[in-house]
């Protein structure tokens, strides 16, 4: 599955668009495929993940974690420590320097936790572009610094009412953005989701957090890791995480939101409790009632709120080549919190949701066993909601 | 021969282009729907376009967004929509094409849904996130149902265009703005020349409707003096709907409807 030329992973995936918004989808593709082997355009992305972002990432071992839990050891890919503090750089400045290349003067994205609008906002800058992000008001609201951050950056944040406020209504507006300015502007998608070839385009921008995984252990291990965990709401750190690894025979494991528990429909797990359909440009896994409406969903972590998931995940779980479980809000804390005074490292919730499944999977392995998990950011933006939730749910 | 089809054959023999409505099913409510319908087929309408709510309408503007929501809030369920066509149906015969999101089809099974849809008496679809490229199982499952009506912008390339204009029966749906439905007024100069293009390409084979930000009796007028086969208004019918009162609803539809109209009756 190296570039699907139908768009399609199986039978995921897929151009379900707008008529007007075809000519731009060509463009893309036609400009993807041309500088995506371009020795030049390469040279230039390694350089800035480079010295920009500060790639390579470390692969840490958390030994107090490993040895308080007693079974396999973990180690951690530290995606957190890239500048902006979240692995969506590598993608932004994947999109961002292809824009650039096709001369596109307008960028616009959608963000969820705001990590994406940051990173977007980040490399714009940096490429000397501007940026305009769309983000569920609800999420402007949980997730004020990272609105603030973007400010400072430069960029426009849109405010999102309409819907459920969250990430999907923030596709759904920049899409239409996108429809009325198509001429002009060139949407920076934040995740492994939407119309090929973006599915494609971002698992690839982000396959670097693999790569690295794979030389990185075969220095430590000299093979590779016997299970590979990470996050999925969109599912960009997890393909990108996965990707490398496929053909390898590491056990992968992608972890959803089961926010307040599967059965509750306050979650937001897309492929442990979703059905097929099509929703942003694709065929995939989505939670939508028994009418095919999109339900709203829950996430005590605004970066994992989207009722679908990128069409490359749908297909890996059909096919069995990988598994997805799901982890609830009150897992997310417990492993948010034991990460924090085992290892001093403050987590992202979305990445929260990755070391829960660890725990559960090193506690069952041997010591010989290893275990990557990827962090795929830092909980700074997050601790102010982790401080309402403890507020509500802690008594003393 | 569908029913669109002979529509369109009607008003060539009148020397008539089409009058296209677009309103929303269940906006403000059923009632609302019903007596919106009999003013639309008093003023004259030729076809019309029932909207069928979606939670996420990427390509609709504001206006027929929050219909969609008020809509869905008011509980229309696709059973309940299909007995309130069945309703219209013992009032009219005009043609009615369902306008909604691929997902709705694609979730209860192209073919089922479309024959049901039939059943209760649709005549054709409009599925604004359904490219050509995917439509393979939609076309089959309502050839000799339901016409297929895809749409196309004034950037779609010629190569397209043709490859569209085969797939797509009853009239090809040319989205007059580059923008989402009832957000940008006024003609563009972009969209009389796509008219010109498009109808070059299809040599007449199949009607054009122009649609998307056409509100007013000159914008009608102006496409339809452009060499458009009909001409399409939704957002404009929904902002009337929500600002008139029940008791007016009928009798405001039908004169809006007749002063759109007959911008549509050529001179002889």
């Amino acid at each position: 599955m190296k570039y699907p030329k139908n768009g399609r992973f199986g039978e995921f995936g897929g151009k379900y668009i707008p008529e007007t918004l075809v000519p731009a989808i060509e463009e893309l593709e036609e400009n993807y495929l041309k500088f995506k082997n371009d020795k030049n355009f390469k040279k230039e992305l390694d350089y800035y993940l480079k010295v920009y972002a500060g790639r390579p990432t470390p692969l840490y071992y958390a030994k107090n974690l490993s040895e308080k839990l007693g079974g396999a050891k973990i180690y951690l890919k530290r995606e957190d420590l890239l500048h902006g503090g979240a692995h969506k750089i590598n993608n932004t400045l994947g999109q961002a320097l292809l824009a650039k290349k096709m001369n596109k003067k307008r960028i616009i994205a959608e963000t969820g936790a705001g990590q994406h609008g940051v990173a977007t906002a980040m490399a714009c800058a940096a490429l000397g572009m501007k940026a305009e992000v769309y983000m569920g008001y609800k999420d402007t609201i949980r997730q004020k610094l990272n609105v603030f951050r973007m400010d400072l950056l430069g960029a426009k944040v849109h405010p999102v009412k309409s819907g459920s406020k969250t990430l999907k209504d923030a596709i759904n507006e920049a899409i239409r953005d996108w429809i009325t300015n198509v001429e002009t502007t060139y949407y920076l998608l934040g995740s492994a989701v939407g119309p090929h070839p973006y599915p494609v385009m971002v698992r690839d921008f982000q396959s670097v957090i693999g790569e690295e995984i794979k030389v990185q252990m075969k220095k430590i291990n000299n093979k590779a890791p016997d299970s590979v965990i990470a996050c999925v709401g969109g599912g960009s750190n997890a393909i990108g995480t996965f990707y490398p690894l496929v053909d390898t025979n590491a056990e992968i494991i992608g972890v959803e939101a089961a926010g307040q528990g599967l059965k509750s429909k306050m979650h937001s797990a897309t492929l442990s409790a979703g059905s097929k359909g099509v929703l942003h440009g694709m065929m995939t896994y989505l939670l939508q009632d028994e009418e095919g409406q999109i339900t709203e969903t829950h996430s005590i972590s605004a970066g994992l709120d989207y009722p679908g998931v990128g069409p490359e995940h749908s297909y890996y779980k059909d096919t069995k080549r990988i598994k997805y479980h799901s982890a609830t809000d009150v897992e997310v804390i417990d492993a948010f919190l034991l990460l924090t005074r085992t290892e001093g490292i403050i987590p992202a919730l979305e990445s929260a949701h990755a070391i829960a499944e660890a725990i559960k999977v090193a506690k069952k392995g041997k010591k010989s066993e290893s275990i990557v998990v990827t962090l795929s950011g830092r909980g700074d933006k997050d601790v102010e909601e982790v401080q309402n939730y403890l507020n509500k749910n802690v008594k003393d | 021969m569908s029913k669109i089809k002979e529509k369109f054959a009607e008003l060539e023999r009148k020397n008539q282009k089409a009058l296209i409505s677009y309103i929303m099913a269940g906006f403000p409510n059923e009632k609302a729907t019903i007596l919106t319908v009999r003013g639309l087929v008093k003023g004259g309408v030729d076809i019309i376009e029932l909207g069928f709510p979606f939670s996420d309408p990427l390509a609709d503007g504001p206006v027929i967004q929050n219909a969609s929501t008020v809509s869905l809030d008011k509980g229309t369920k696709i059973n309940k929509f299909f007995s309130l066509v069945k309703k219209i149906r013992k009032e009219t015969d005009t043609p009615l094409v369902l306008m909604t999101y691929t997902n709705i089809l694609y979730h209860k099974g192209y073919s089922k849904f479309i024959k049901d849809a039939k059943r209760a008496g649709i005549d054709g679809f409009i599925l604004p996130d359904m490219s050509v490229e995917e439509s393979k199982e939609y076309i089959d499952a309502a050839k000799n149902n339901a016409d297929t009506i895809f749409l196309i912008s004034p950037n779609t390339s010629k190569r397209r265009i043709e490859k569209i204009s085969k797939v797509s029966t009853g009239f090809l749906y040319l989205v007059a703005v580059f923008g989402t439905t009832g957000v940008k007024t006024g003609i563009k100069n972009y969209t009389l020349k796509a008219i010109k293009d498009v109808k070059k390409h299809t040599k007449g084979k199949i009607p054009i409707g122009v649609g998307f930000g056409v509100s007013t009796p000159d914008d009608v007028k102006k496409y339809i003096n452009a060499g458009a086969d009909a001409v399409i208004v939704g957002s404009a019918y929904l902002k009337l709907i929500e600002k008139t009162s029940q008791n007016k609803l009928e009798s405001k539809i039908a004169s809006f409807t007749k002063n759109l109209k007959k911008n549509t009756i050529l001179k002889k």
